[in-house]
């Protein structure tokens, strides 16, 4: 006998988890949803794009406008000023593709975030990462932004030494890497919390103890708790991927002084 | 305490196989690690919430460019908990 045998409650193997089974080779339910994320935020602005402009905005074009409005006033404005706003459509893409991999997690049937695996996240951080060094390349020049970037100005020169290697590490490598990773571990933590306390309320509830069957009412308030709270996650996850991104490129584009 | 003397019997069990004796320890070693690593960002993000709050109700027009740096800062620490949790499954998973 190797399991206590109280209850039944066995954690599956974590393949189990984040994987489903195989639609195709290599498809799996993470692709599905990524592909569906993709395609409702298409389609959600086309059918807003092709609503007439002057008159009052009715419901696709009404929910875009939210969400761009959104974006200028509350992203770019508070993190790169007025000269930033050309940079809406990049932000608002990554902004509703994250949010729609993430809401998955939350949404019964479905039940899993595209972004608990690491794939999308990394995916969306190189992109990121090549975004930002381009902007920085483009605006002083490759020569100007690598000097601003590796010796800033206004440091006494025997510190250079020291900066510039941490300089390179946090900005060409540890930049990149924690953005994916805030982005990929808060979604697996809340899609393996969900999974843990959903087994362990079932596990209560089928006990072969009557005694422990009104037990199992405790870790459903906390699963009911914890959905509420990974519907904000993924919304807080979204935006801070995105503001981030805008801090970045903010950073790239100016030069310091 | 037939409970406690069932998972007394269990860990003996498992102490007595080399294999599953890894496994317990990579699992115990696993669990100090979310966990020491949760210390610093838990009064690093305590501060920076308590300290955003406070600038807020000092001066509530200045609430919005607060908000946004309260969240970037809160992101930047909160990483540093989640390559613990990522250690973690590292260890327990892989």
């Amino acid at each position: 006998m190797n399991s206590i045998s109280l209850l039944a409650f066995e954690l599956p193997p974590i393949n189990m988890l984040l994987r489903w089974r195989d639609v195709l080779p290599t498809v799996n339910k993470v692709v599905l949803i990524g592909i569906a994320a993709a395609l409702i935020g298409i389609t959600i602005f086309l059918l807003a794009s092709r609503k007439d402009p002057t008159k009052a905005p009715k419901g696709s074009r009404n929910l875009a406008e939210v969400i761009v409005e959104f974006i200028e006033k509350q992203i770019i404005m508070q993190t790169m000023g007025p000269s930033g706003l050309a940079w809406t459509p990049f932000l608002l893409t990554l902004f509703i593709f994250i949010y729609l991999s993430n809401v998955p997690g939350v949404i019964p049937i479905l039940q899993m975030p595209a972004t608990a695996r690491m794939g999308i996240p990394a995916a969306l951080a190189l992109i990121v990462w090549v975004v930002y060094n381009a902007t920085g390349i483009k605006h002083q020049g490759a020569l100007g932004y690598f000097k601003s970037v590796l010796f800033p100005p206004g440091v006494p020169k025997a510190l250079f030494i020291l900066i510039t290697p941490i300089e390179f590490i946090s900005t060409f490598i540890v930049r990149p890497f924690s953005l994916a990773i805030r982005l990929f571990a808060n979604m697996l933590a809340g899609h393996l919390l969900l999974v843990i306390f959903s087994l362990l309320s079932e596990a209560l509830f089928q006990a072969r103890d009557r005694i422990l069957i009104p037990v199992g009412v405790l870790p459903f308030a906390v699963l009911m708790f914890l959905t509420t709270f990974e519907v904000l996650v993924a919304f807080l996850q979204a935006y801070i991927f995105t503001v981030l991104t805008a801090v970045y490129i903010n950073m790239a584009s100016h030069a310091e002084h | 305490m037939e409970a406690l003397a069932t998972i007394a019997r269990v860990a003996a069990e498992a102490a007595a196989d080399p294999a599953a004796e890894k496994a317990t320890a990579a699992a115990a070693s696993a669990g100090y690690a979310y966990g020491l690593a949760t210390l610093g960002p838990g009064i690093a993000l305590g501060m920076i919430f308590g300290k955003a709050i406070e600038s807020m109700a000092r001066q509530p027009e200045s609430a919005g460019m607060v908000r946004t740096t309260m969240f970037l800062g809160a992101a930047f620490t909160e990483a540093l908990a989640l390559i613990g949790f990522v250690a973690f499954i590292l260890l327990k998973f892989a």
